[in-house]
């Protein structure tokens, strides 16, 4: 089938319903309305209410309550309208989901996967905008994946699917309806915890995810440099094997990514790369990123959002050292 | 033994009903010039909405929430609030903030995308729009405890809508409040949807103002449709809120979208919307005065075009509005930290790499 991302994330969702019973989507308006970007549009007469609820509006609630459904046997399936709202959830994902499991010493797990729509890029309002990857990233005991295009996200979520373990799955919204793609219409799983090459190169290594992965590509393509573009796919827990194994052949490092460069995602890399293969390096490593504030109204995200010539500018920098 | 500990009713309020016809014994002693400046700014409110709608339409605006059809639960208090009064409003409550004074250059700027259009909310004793639905009320209840600390005459109003009851914030706030007996009104918006979810879906309470029992204060439900009914409930609030917290419901219906990027006939039967025409707000105010005299299809006429004059202006005024990124940077600490400094030079000596 050719789908974009949404059309993907559906198709997964009503493969995995139709083999577990168990699954079960809750949340905000993914009933009848199909979800605010149409992800879950049709579940609900396929699977019925039953299975596909409509929640009153309260964030903790909805985690709250897919935590007990998931201990009791379930495999809840809750959305998140949009990131940002899903810190009014925070206080369950970190003080119950992570620790369900290493609290209880691997005698009671929490196998659900929390879905939401992360970053920007297409001017929505305040809060419906933001990339909390590394938020959830630093807590242990939460799977974080976010995906970039149509046949990880598919492959990605069924996998999660048949996980024991809370998983927050990201979807950038700037990417559900960007580009198509043919990908199977079976079941397939996609690897959790294992990076995607999306270009090979010599010369560089670029390391990015979301809604940076098809930008770097397009930029390093079209600067023509001998570059490896490693799409991270799950940011925890990060696929540092092949990380190390490129950078160690390039001995050049760069990041980029979405949110803000501060405490971010980039920094963890870096450390990484820093600590075990520093001596291999030829240049300083770079981070491409947002600025360290929030994310801004709609007016002002040309100015914040990294784009081709910020991403072109630092690979230019990097090469010329 | 078993006995009743409790027990409780919710009063329902309404003073001009659908064809204009008053209830004298429930009429606030209020002369006949306010209710024809209520009905003015009703009609602004809905000039104004209109506009902001055509210039998202043209994408002039970003994604904008319409409040047409809850003119008279916003105008209703925003004409019994005092200057002092304090207003946290979530981000449909535009027609309170015009009445309240927010300069109209200002709120295009604002739905234009643009922080900048926040700077006058401090003049109009507002607090910033709220997104995240129902965590505006919790800041009510604190700007409520300030007031009383402050010995303020002068009380809270935050608002919040009916998909915003089910937030635990919403709640907290008003046990928060109770407790204290704090001076803070809670206006529910009561819209009958939140997105696509009906009332009955948010809660298996018969009404929302019940939402007070639970948290020992006051609770009211009122026809939200209803200027004179929506005014009357908040000045009683306002006037015993030294007393403590009052939670108004404000019965009235979302007669458009969502916000734009809604569609509404995905979930609900135009029946149901045709059904809330016969309620409209503006149409019983304006068969009452017409009545008595006060107002006629000319003054009507006039009226929306000076109004429309003067949004159009407005509008002109805020195209001309020139974005400075350096605020994104400038605004975020009271002070500027190094690295920050460092990133904001980088990024302006590139040109923001525009
Ligand atoms: C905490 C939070 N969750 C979800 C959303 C997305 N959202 C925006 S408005 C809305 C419905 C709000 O309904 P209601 O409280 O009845 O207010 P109304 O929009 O009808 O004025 C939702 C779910 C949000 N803004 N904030
Ligand atoms: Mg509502």
């Amino acid at each position: 089938m050719k789908v974009n991302m949404v059309g993907a994330i559906n198709n997964a969702l009503e493969l995995a319903m139709r083999e577990d019973d168990r699954i079960v989507i809750l949340g905000e308006d993914v009933g009848r309305d199909g979800g605010v970007f149409r992800v879950t549009d049709g579940l609900i007469d396929k699977f019925g209410a039953k299975r596909v609820v409509d929640t009153p509006l309260e964030e903790s609630g909805i985690i709250g309550a897919s935590i007990g459904m998931a201990l009791a046997g379930l495999r809840p399936v809750p959305e998140i309208q949009f990131a940002g709202f899903m810190l009014l959830a925070f206080s369950q994902l970190v003080n119950h989901a992570a620790r369900y499991r290493t609290r209880t010493r691997g005698t009671m797990s929490v196998p659900m996967v929390v879905r939401t729509p992360v970053s920007g890029g297409v001017r929505t309002l305040e809060h419906h905008s933001d990339s909390p990857e590394a938020l959830y990233s630093h807590i242990g005991g939460l799977i974080v994946i976010e995906p970039s295009n149509p046949y990880d996200a598919k492959g990605l979520l069924i996998k999660a699917l048949r996980m024991q373990d809370p998983v927050i799955f990201l979807e950038p919204t700037k990417l559900y309806r960007l580009f198509k793609q043919e990908i199977p219409d079976e079941n397939y799983e996609v690897p959790i915890g294992k990076a995607n090459y999306m270009r090979k190169g010599n010369d560089l290594t670029i390391i990015t995810y979301g809604t940076m992965a098809p930008l770097v590509q397009e930029v390093a393509d079209k600067k023509n440099v001998s570059a490896d573009v490693i799409d991270l796919r799950t940011i925890n827990p990060v696929d540092e094997q092949t990380i190390l194994e490129s950078v160690k052949r390039t001995g050049r490092a760069m990041i980029v990514h979405e949110a803000e460069l501060s405490f971010g995602v980039g920094a963890e890399i870096s450390a990484r790369i820093a600590e075990k293969a520093i001596f291999e390096l030829s240049a300083p490593i770079i981070r491409v990123a947002s600025p360290s504030i929030p994310y801004p109204f709609p007016g002002y995200e040309g100015f914040y959002l990294p784009n081709a010539k910020k991403i072109g500018d630092a690979i230019d920098r990097i090469l010329s050292v | 033994m078993k006995k009743q500990v409790y027990s409780c009713g919710i009063d329902y309020l309404q003073v001009m009903d659908e064809d204009g016809g008053i209830d004298l014994q429930l009429m606030p002693s209020i002369p006949d010039s306010k209710i024809v400046e209520m009905y003015k700014w009703m009609l602004f409110t809905r000039n104004l909405d209109a506009k902001t709608l055509s210039l998202q339409r043209q994408g002039r605006a970003v994604t904008y929430a319409p409040l047409v059809g809850e003119e008279a639960s916003q105008i209703g208090v925003a004409l019994a609030m005092r200057k002092d009064d304090v207003l946290a409003p979530s981000f449909r409550q535009h027609g309170i903030h015009i009445a309240r004074g927010q300069p109209l250059d200002d709120y295009f700027i604002y739905w234009k995308g643009y922080e900048d259009g926040s700077k006058s909310a401090r003049s109009i004793n507002a607090l910033a729009v709220c997104v995240p639905v129902g965590t505006q009320v919790p800041h009510g209840a604190g700007v409520a405890f300030a007031q009383r600390y402050m010995g303020k005459d002068a009380a809270t109003v935050a608002y919040v809508g009916d998909g915003g009851t089910s937030e635990g914030d919403f709640h907290e706030a008003l046990n928060f409040a109770g407790v204290y007996k704090l001076p803070l009104i809670v206006v529910i918006e009561n819209n009958q949807w939140a997105i696509s979810v009906p009332r009955k879906g948010q809660t298996a309470a018969e009404t929302l103002a019940q939402k007070a029992v639970a948290a020992g204060i006051r609770g009211v439900q009122v026809d939200g449709n209803d200027v004179l009914a929506v005014y009357k409930a908040a000045a009683d609030a306002l006037a015993s809120a030294k007393d403590g917290p009052t939670l108004i419901e404000c019965v009235t219906y979302r007669m458009g979208m969502h916000t734009t990027a809604d569609d509404p006939t995905k979930y609900r039967a135009e029946e149901e919307v045709n059904a809330w025409k016969a309620r409209d707000p503006l149409r019983r105010v304006n068969l009452y005065l017409t009545s008595k005299g006060l107002w006629s299809s000319q003054l009507e006429q006039e009226t929306t075009e000076q109004h429309q004059r003067q949004i159009d202006e407005a509008v002109e005024r805020a195209e001309q509005f020139k974005p400075d990124p350096r605020g994104m940077f400038e605004t975020l600490y009271s002070f500027m930290p190094d690295a920050l400094k460092e990133e904001e030079d980088n990024a302006v000596s590139n040109n923001f790499w525009m």
